[in-house]
């Protein structure tokens, strides 16, 4: 069942600035299966929107891919041409971005705007067209569908305009679906809506998700799988209920401490995360977390190799390192994906 | 000394959107429509809504950004909407503002000495001589320190950026400070240093919040009491224990059930926004009644 859509391996992307190269993603390796909802999970800053970009490879000057690998159902898309990008973009791999303000054209209908991406390419004619377009809209939970794609895109709100971008991105039944931060623009009760609409997709299509956000709600309430980023490096990675109640690394640990904690104990003293992210212009060479962690030690100022604490399961710590070898004669195995 | 001390009182703001030729207006946003509510001294008062219901209206015209329509604000006894702008100074001192957008409401060309000294030149406190240890020690309070006086605020992060906003703000001794969704904008690890921050600053200089924002877990953790607008009118007003765990207009309800446990085995049912109508008087909102002592619902709905 489970068929591997997508893999990154040691992915590095970096931005030249004036003062130098800004290490955005810094080697990450992950996998997105068939099926399955991914979360990635991360402050401003972490990388995890240019993690995104890259596998759209929408990266554009002064941006570039400096290493690795990217491949979408086993072929090598670093290699592809604009061209044959073109016919996979919106097609096969697709994308919503934060603001459903600003990615709809606002001098076209959007029932032109919908049957554009539909006739290029699934090659329907205007008249199939546009029942698809109807039909989509209703899908995505949009009512009188008829009239709303003769209407233009002011004349639709925050929450309708993200449905309509769902709709689009949908209309091709897509393999994979990158979200960036769907929700983060909208009000509380749309957002339930768009992640309820999410949720759907899951159950009833084989589509994959990979859901970019910084709301650990959205996280728990949505996705199967998750990995948490930070200073462009993945710190953990695994399974939803193995990141929300066996969290592993203590960055993951800081973040879900620093929430308020639901019920009549409200009040208590949240605990932040003291400190602010690495300047990722001269990162940190060892651990990117280490300056801001409560447990760090000597030898945080070296790399930490990735450790697999349970199946499926995996800490960039060398706390989690330590735990492992100490029982060494287990099976774990560590530093299976490590690079450098 | 009254234990209120900010006293809302059937506030109205309409925005006039279009005019016919006459110059009579045609088109009229009804953005703050008779909300009646009270902040007593020392309390945190939080206020929630969606987009375009009318929170951040009101925290203006508190403010006095805004001009009313109709309705009055009295602060400490003294009604400020007929106020003329020079009588309104010294509550300009008294009632202090930050902002959501700690990337925009700082003026890019004045460093930190000169961002925090402006408003304390204005109100006249310090003299120059000992303006800036004051500053300096301002800062520290905020967790910033002397180095960071002479940057610019480019050279801040935008949890930093809010600080020197905090800073700003504290730097007049207010009485009254209206935090119009000030951590937002911020990480998650950040917005917990700055809600801490706000916290311990309260109990230390004695200062009342209006906390308008849409991050319902984080109001909830914040404030005392919170108030709940809709549609330009305010719905409900409870502790915010009670309004949490017993909430009773519809709307209410529909909000609090869309936040998103941090749990992924409990899935919480969702409650749609759109399963009740609120019957609408244009000439007088619903009044708010008390079910039990201190928890105020408006029985507009149906």
């Amino acid at each position: 069942m489970t068929e591997r859509l997508l893999s990154v391996d040691n992915l590095k992307v970096s931005f030249a600035t004036r003062d130098g190269d800004n290490q955005a993603v810094r080697g990450i390796s992950f996998h997105i299966d068939k099926g399955e909802t991914l979360g990635i999970v991360g402050e401003s800053g972490s990388g995890k929107s240019v993690t995104a970009r890259s596998i759209m490879s929408l990266i554009s000057s002064p941006g570039r891919i400096t290493d690795g690998s990217i491949q979408f159902r086993g072929q090598d898309c670093l290699t592809w041409s604009e061209k044959e990008w073109r016919k996979l973009r919106g097609n096969r791999i697709s994308m919503i971005f934060q603001d459903p303000m600003t990615s709809l054209n606002p001098l076209k209908r959007i029932g032109q705007q919908l049957t554009e991406v539909l006739r290029r390419h699934r090659g329907l004619d205007r008249q199939q067209a546009n029942n698809e377009a109807e039909r989509l809209l209703r899908e995505v939970g949009i009512s009188d569908a008829k009239t709303r794609l003769r209407q233009y895109p002011h004349e639709f709100s925050g929450g309708m305009r993200q449905r309509v971008m769902i709709a689009m991105a949908l209309s091709c039944q897509p393999d994979l679906l990158i979200a960036d931060e769907p929700t983060t623009a909208l009000d509380a009760t749309i957002q339930a809506q768009i992640l309820d609409l999410f949720k759907n997709l899951k159950q009833y299509s084989d589509t994959s998700i990979a859901l970019i956000t910084h709301d650990l709600g959205v996280v728990a309430q949505v996705c199967t799988r998750v990995i948490v980023m930070y200073g462009g490096l993945i710190m953990e990675e695994g399974r939803v209920e193995d990141i929300f109640y066996r969290p592993q690394h203590p960055y993951t640990k800081g973040l879900l401490g620093s929430l308020p904690q639901r019920g009549s104990g409200s009040r208590e003293r949240l605990v932040p995360i003291e400190g602010t992210p690495p300047n990722l212009l001269a990162p940190p060479s060892g651990c990117p977390f280490a300056e801001r962690c409560p447990q760090a030690f000597a030898r945080c100022a070296e790399m930490p190799p990735i450790v697999e604490t349970e199946k499926g399961h995996y800490s960039m710590c060398w706390l989690s390192h330590q735990a492992a070898t100490a029982d060494n004669h287990d099976l774990t195995s560590e530093g299976v994906e490590h690079n450098e | 000394m009254s234990d209120i001390l900010v006293d809302v009182h059937n506030l109205k703001k309409h925005f006039v959107n279009s005019r016919n030729w006459r110059g009579q207006p045609t088109g009229v946003q009804r953005a703050v429509d008779g909300v009646h509510f009270q902040i007593r001294r020392g309390e945190t008062f939080g206020l929630v809504g969606e987009s375009g219901s009318g929170k951040s209206t009101i925290g203006r015209c508190l403010l006095r950004l805004y001009d009313y329509t109709e309705g009055q604000v009295t602060f400490d006894g003294q009604p400020l909407g007929a106020l003329s702008e020079k009588a309104l100074k010294p509550f300009r001192r008294r009632i202090q503002s930050i902002f959501q957008d700690p990337y925009s409401s700082l003026n890019p060309n004045l460093n930190v000495l000169e961002l925090i000294s402006e408003p304390m030149k204005i109100h006249g406190i310090a003299d120059s001589s000992e303006r800036k240890d004051t500053i300096a020690e301002l800062l520290e309070k905020v967790g910033l320190n002397r180095d960071h006086l002479y940057r610019y605020p480019h050279e801040f992060s935008g949890g930093q950026r809010q600080r020197i906003s905090i800073a700003r703000a504290l730097s007049v001794r207010p009485e009254f400070i209206v935090c119009d969704e000030p951590i937002s904008a911020l990480d998650v690890s950040v917005q917990a240093q700055v809600v801490n921050m706000l916290e311990d600053l309260q109990a230390e200089f004695g200062l009342t919040y209006l906390f308008i924002a849409h991050d319902l877990s984080m109001v909830r953790h914040i404030s005392d009491r919170i108030g709940v607008m809709y549609g330009g009118r305010l719905v409900e007003v409870a502790t915010s224990d009670e309004l949490y765990e017993n909430p009773q207009h519809p709307y209410t309800r529909a909000l609090l059930s869309s936040i998103l446990e941090t749990d992924p085995a409990k899935v919480a049912e969702r409650i749609r926004p759109d399963g009740f109508t609120i019957i609408r008087n244009d000439e007088h909102a619903a009044p708010l009644e008390e079910i039990s002592p201190g928890h105020f619902v408006a029985f507009d709905y149906q």
